[in-house]
């Protein structure tokens, strides 16, 4: 537990950030459909604009409903603030784009989302950010990696697809000794598995689409800010700590040595960049966050079911889950991750890639789609959807068997998930 | 801006604006294990509404270099010698907390450059327990977290800031815990130490506020009777649901009672 907080993480979860409704005394958080917000004079929009007071202006820069759900995650991480974003993808770009700009170079694990490797592999270099992709098991690697020019040190607390678990205490000091940040993606652990902040992250961020909502409705993202980091202790941010033309010559370090990063992410990011989160969406997660830890609880329960009966399984050659003893990272899982390694993992069918599609369309309750942390389990053959293209030793390559299932497991009776695991696996 | 005081640089923050002799000042104060940041929203405002506007880094706080002092009156001596260097032959003072002593001291031994006095979450005399005295010294780490503890009131403990997204407490805490080693115990001793308040008060030749949170435990409302009475010319006010950390909890507020106080209505 960080060291400000009066709540544990469920109680948090649903009321951290909120009071009922002043004016009609809503339990619930209202949904403040407004693009923007009456001034009730001069002084105060005048005020307003220029960070004088407390309050909003415009919903692309802030909003109430969006800013309940940021001071509520925010709590349930021990940070000190949070921005709700269009997507977990718009959670990444704000991120790198507060942080630097052409010139600029990240050092980022090479077992990333695929939309995360897309930006910045492809993406961010034709703004002139550089990623440079490494193992973050190997330490000397990744030291290597760093430049002088590197800004940002990025990885995700459960890497894909071998479920890699960050050691955030190693890397994050690594960082540290270099003056760089380490950002974690943590939408596979959520605040419930792990905190990465109490663990030395300064940043974190989530796709809020999986396991904070939850229902599979909204895209979202939030980023998250430790107020750990000393964005001045060095040149490199001159971002955070030289005057902002854009913004009054505001030097956001000394507005705010614990905010600045937020307070310019805000300022500039959403400002200009525009992608902020829609009140309804923010709404619709938030009723995810208001259950996240039972429905994890529920979560590690029935993965672990089927993690065990997967494993015992005749036709499975492999699960990759990092709670097995055969996993590289298993001895860190139980330091790290006491509570469970996530409800996504993947697992080898011994007849390879026709066996894989069979097994998909023999089962009845889990959907074949691709995305992941719904409350309904979830399904994807990668070797024909999202690597179809692949030759069987391309996959290899990419950690991809030709056999792999990808499964995310849902909140279901686990007697009906064992159930239909075990029949499609019989006839396929 | 940064300015040399005996030797060491001290940070002021001025909302990116200059200083022009033409306008009133005013010089916000901050508490124990604080730094300028606390008054960011109040010294930008001011700044945009005819005043020069400057919140100070103590010494060792902050973006300031030093040694902490600890006693009340050698920081309003401290704070004098920035009058003099900066050329401020009046201004108002607003103080938090340690920083309300720092400016009652000024006001009561200089009476002729202060011209208006705001004390916000304030008592004097302003005892330490000796648990929290000690924790200071020996386990600051804990003495921060309960001194975040004691300085929100229950409604803050749970966020909705007026400042979209940012927590009250996290950042409370965070910035403490970048307090210098040994200067937390420093501050502590200060307001401990400080047993003039009341006699300092009596001697206040300008109308003063007190503004204070209805649910401060650091230093209770309950307690300021004396120092009301003692000040010739004082207002009280009191912000309902609010802690000790006025500033965090209700910026907006707080912002609105010192614009009523300094500028009037």
């Amino acid at each position: 537990m960080s060291d400000h907080r009066d709540f544990k993480l469920e109680t948090l979860g649903l009321h951290a950030g909120q009071e009922p409704d002043s004016d009609h005394g809503s339990r619930a958080q209202p949904i403040h459909f407004t693009t923007s917000y009456v001034f009730p004079d001069t002084d105060t929009a005048a005020s307003l604009f220029n960070m004088e007071r407390g309050g909003h202006v415009y919903s692309r820069i802030s909003n109430p409903t969006n800013a309940v759900l940021e001071e509520r995650i925010s709590a349930m991480e021990g940070g000190v603030g949070g921005i709700a974003t269009a997507s977990g993808q718009a959670a990444l770009h704000l991120a790198i784009t507060t942080l630097m700009g052409q010139g600029g170079h990240i050092v980022a694990s090479q077992s990333l989302y695929g939309g995360s490797h897309n930006l910045l592999q492809y993406t961010m270099p034709r703004f002139g950010i550089e990623t440079t992709f490494v193992n973050f098991r190997d330490l000397d690697s990744l030291a290597a990696a760093i430049k002088p020019e590197t800004r940002l040190i990025f990885s995700e607390t459960l890497g894909n697809p071998g479920l890699d678990v960050l050691n955030i205490p190693a890397v994050s000091k690594l960082a540290h000794d270099h003056s760089l940040p380490l950002m974690v993606d943590s939408t596979f652990t959520t605040p419930y598995l792990i905190e990465p902040f109490a663990h030395g992250a300064d940043l974190i961020f989530h796709s809020a689409t999986k396991f904070l909502g939850g229902h599979g409705v909204a895209i979202g993202g939030i980023l998250l800010d430790s107020g750990n980091f000393n964005w001045s202790q060095s040149d490199k941010f001159p971002t955070l700590s030289e005057p902002y033309e854009g913004f009054h010559d505001m030097v956001f370090t000394e507005e705010s040595p614990i905010a600045a990063f937020l307070l310019r992410a805000r300022r500039e990011g959403l400002r200009d960049f525009g992608a902020c989160m829609s009140p309804m969406n923010a709404f619709q997660i938030m009723q995810g966050v208001e259950t996240l830890g039972p429905r994890m609880q529920r979560h590690m329960e029935n993965t672990r079911s089927v993690v065990s009966f997967l494993n015992d399984h005749e036709a499975v050659s492999q699960v990759t889950y990092p709670e097995l003893p055969n996993h590289p990272d298993h001895k860190l899982a139980a330091q790290l991750l006491p509570k469970g390694c996530g409800a996504v993992f993947t697992f080898e069918l011994k007849d390879g890639r026709d066996a894989g599609q069979k097994f998909i369309e023999k089962l009845k309750i889990f959907s074949h789609l691709a995305n992941v942390g719904d409350a309904k389990s979830l399904v994807i053959h990668p070797a024909s959807t999202t690597h179809f293209r692949m030759s069987d030793e391309d996959l290899v390559a990419a950690g991809i068997h030709p056999g792999t299932v990808r499964l995310s497991i849902g909140l279901e009776n686990i007697d009906d998930l064992l159930g239909d695991l075990k029949q499609a696996l019989k006839s396929r | 801006m940064l300015i040399n005081v005996d030797n060491q640089v001290t940070y002021i923050y001025t909302a990116a604006q200059r200083i022009h002799h033409d306008k009133p000042t005013v010089l916000f104060i901050h508490g124990a294990a604080n730094d300028h940041s606390v008054w960011n929203t109040q010294c930008r405002y001011f700044s945009t509404h005819g005043w020069n506007a400057l919140a100070i880094d103590l010494p060792a706080h902050g973006k300031t270099n030093g040694v902490a002092l600890d006693s009340i009156s050698a920081l309003s001596g401290w704070i004098k010698k920035c009058t003099e260097i900066l050329e401020l032959e009046k201004l108002s003072i607003v103080g938090h907390s340690m920083g309300s002593l720092i400016g009652l001291e000024l006001a009561s031994k200089s009476k002729s450059i202060v011209n208006q006095l705001a004390l916000v979450g304030t008592n004097a005399p302003m005892p330490v327990s000796d648990q929290l005295l000690e924790t200071s010294k020996s386990k600051p780490a804990l003495a921060y977290q309960m001194i975040n503890q004691y300085s929100f009131s229950n409604r803050a403990k749970l966020g909705k800031n007026d400042i979209p997204g940012i927590s009250m407490q996290g950042v409370s805490i965070k910035l403490m815990q970048r307090t210098k080693p040994g200067v937390l115990h420093a501050d502590f001793v200060a307001c401990n130490s400080y047993a003039d308040g009341v006699a300092a008060a009596e001697k206040i030749i300008c109308p003063t506020l007190l503004l204070l949170g209805a649910q401060d435990k650091m230093t209770p409302a309950s307690r300021t009777k004396a120092l009301e009475e003692a000040i010739p010319d004082s207002t009280v006010k009191i912000l309902s649901g609010t802690g000790h950390a006025l500033m965090a909890e209700q910026p907006n507020q707080v912002t609105d009672c010192l614009k009523d106080f300094l500028i009037g209505t």
